[in-house]
């Protein structure tokens, strides 16, 4: 129990994985202009990463591992995300119309975020058990939603802030998110 | 366009990293020296370079219903192979770029090239698009690691630049990269609202 709440404590605070990891900057950069639109996307790249975490973990112990094909590793892991992102899009579609209604629009940008790649293979490398992995992989989800929603937060009040000409759009945003992962080593005590 | 033209857009006019802002990422993660910053920028041009020239080949072959993912096969395999050779003959780069090797593989920039560039020209402009635009994020990477490694550890390249009592070590740290790129691309703007080129 005490370490799922480390590793919970550690994926989600000290090693976010935007703030400290840089994993899922476009989207982190892109989507957080409103509150609305950031729940979203962290919502459907959190679905996902916990899905693919699942999916890869299977596949590398069961298929790559026991074929002996390690090293095919990368093209099996982005193969089964970006088919599960259109596979998720179609099932929503068809059950769930008002969560793909919401989510739509973020969904196929996600096969590009190295966010879920960037998880699937830390789950691999870290050699954790199918459990840690999937509660690894649920953390960090937590933690990019949160991070994202932090920030969404902070730029639509810097709608009304006067800002340099040069420094508006994308360089104030990167001095947000460099002020942001200040205060988020902070948290590195904890442990 | 002639050739030349080609060639020098990625490094200018359309660099990646600070004109298209794409590529974030590895730019903000490995940028910590300016080893590890063009050891990336290698690797990532020796990718494009591949992909670009097979995806340019095999453009009349590949069905558009499927481009996309045979794209991103094609770009895989190659980032295998230089995850594979470069475990093999530069172990410590390897260890100091960890995950962002495989990652080459959901950088946008590639896949962008192949849709934008390569499913639409032949070989030699494929090529030399490449080659400019692996060479204008290598730059950009270079010029990032430089202030990050100068200001953070005190060293250029392993050599000593600053006395021990300067450096700040919060550069090398993830809030320097953020600060670093943040900085450089206000730069940029206002150099360019003052000539435009």
């Amino acid at each position: 129990m005490q370490e799922y709440l480390i590793i919970i404590i550690s994926a989600v605070l000290i090693n976010n994985i935007v703030l400290s990891q840089f994993l899922g900057i476009c989207p982190f950069l892109g989507v957080s202009k409103k509150l609305s639109s950031s729940l979203g996307m962290g919502g459907a790249v959190s679905f996902v990463l916990v899905l693919s975490g699942a999916i890869t973990w299977l596949v590398r112990h069961y298929i790559l591992v026991p074929f002996d094909i390690g090293y095919m590793q990368t093209v099996a892991f982005i193969l089964i995300i970006a088919s599960l992102v259109q596979f998720v899009e179609m099932v929503m579609r068809k059950f769930t119309p008002p969560l793909y209604k919401a989510l739509g629009i973020y969904l196929p940008l996600i096969t590009t975020n190295c966010a879920v790649l960037g998880v699937a293979i830390i789950n691999i490398q870290k050699d954790f058990s199918f459990g840690r992995a999937m509660v690894h992989s649920l953390s960090h989800a937590a933690g990019f939603t949160l991070a994202l929603v932090l920030m969404s937060g902070i730029r639509e009040r810097m709608e009304d802030a006067d800002i340099p000409e040069s420094m508006q759009g994308t360089p104030i945003a990167l001095l947000i998110a460099a002020l942001m992962s200040i205060s988020f080593l902070g948290f590195s005590g904890l442990i | 366009m002639t050739l030349m033209q080609e060639f020098t857009k990625g490094i200018i006019k359309e660099n990646p990293l600070f004109r298209l802002v794409l590529g974030t990422c590895p730019a903000l993660a490995v940028t910590t020296s300016v080893e590890n910053g063009i050891g990336m920028g290698a690797a990532f041009t020796g990718v494009l370079l591949a992909s670009n020239i097979v995806i340019s080949a095999m453009r009349s072959i590949i069905p558009a219903s499927v481009r996309i993912p045979a794209y991103v096969v094609i770009i895989a395999s190659f980032v295998t192979m230089i995850d594979q050779l470069m475990h093999a003959f530069t172990p410590s780069l390897y260890k100091a770029l960890g995950i962002f090797i495989p990652l080459i593989v959901v950088n946008c920039i590639i896949l962008g090239r192949a849709e934008a560039f390569a499913s639409r020209n032949s070989i030699i402009p494929s090529i030399m698009d490449a080659l400019g635009m692996g060479l204008g994020f290598t730059i950009a990477l270079a010029a990032v690691s430089t202030f990050r490694e100068v200001l953070g550890a005190g060293t250029f390249l392993g050599i000593q630049v600053l006395p021990e009592s300067i450096p700040a070590i919060l550069m090398i740290l993830p809030p320097g990269g953020f600060i670093t790129l943040g900085c450089l691309l206000a730069l940029l703007n206002k150099l360019q609202k003052k000539y435009t080129w």
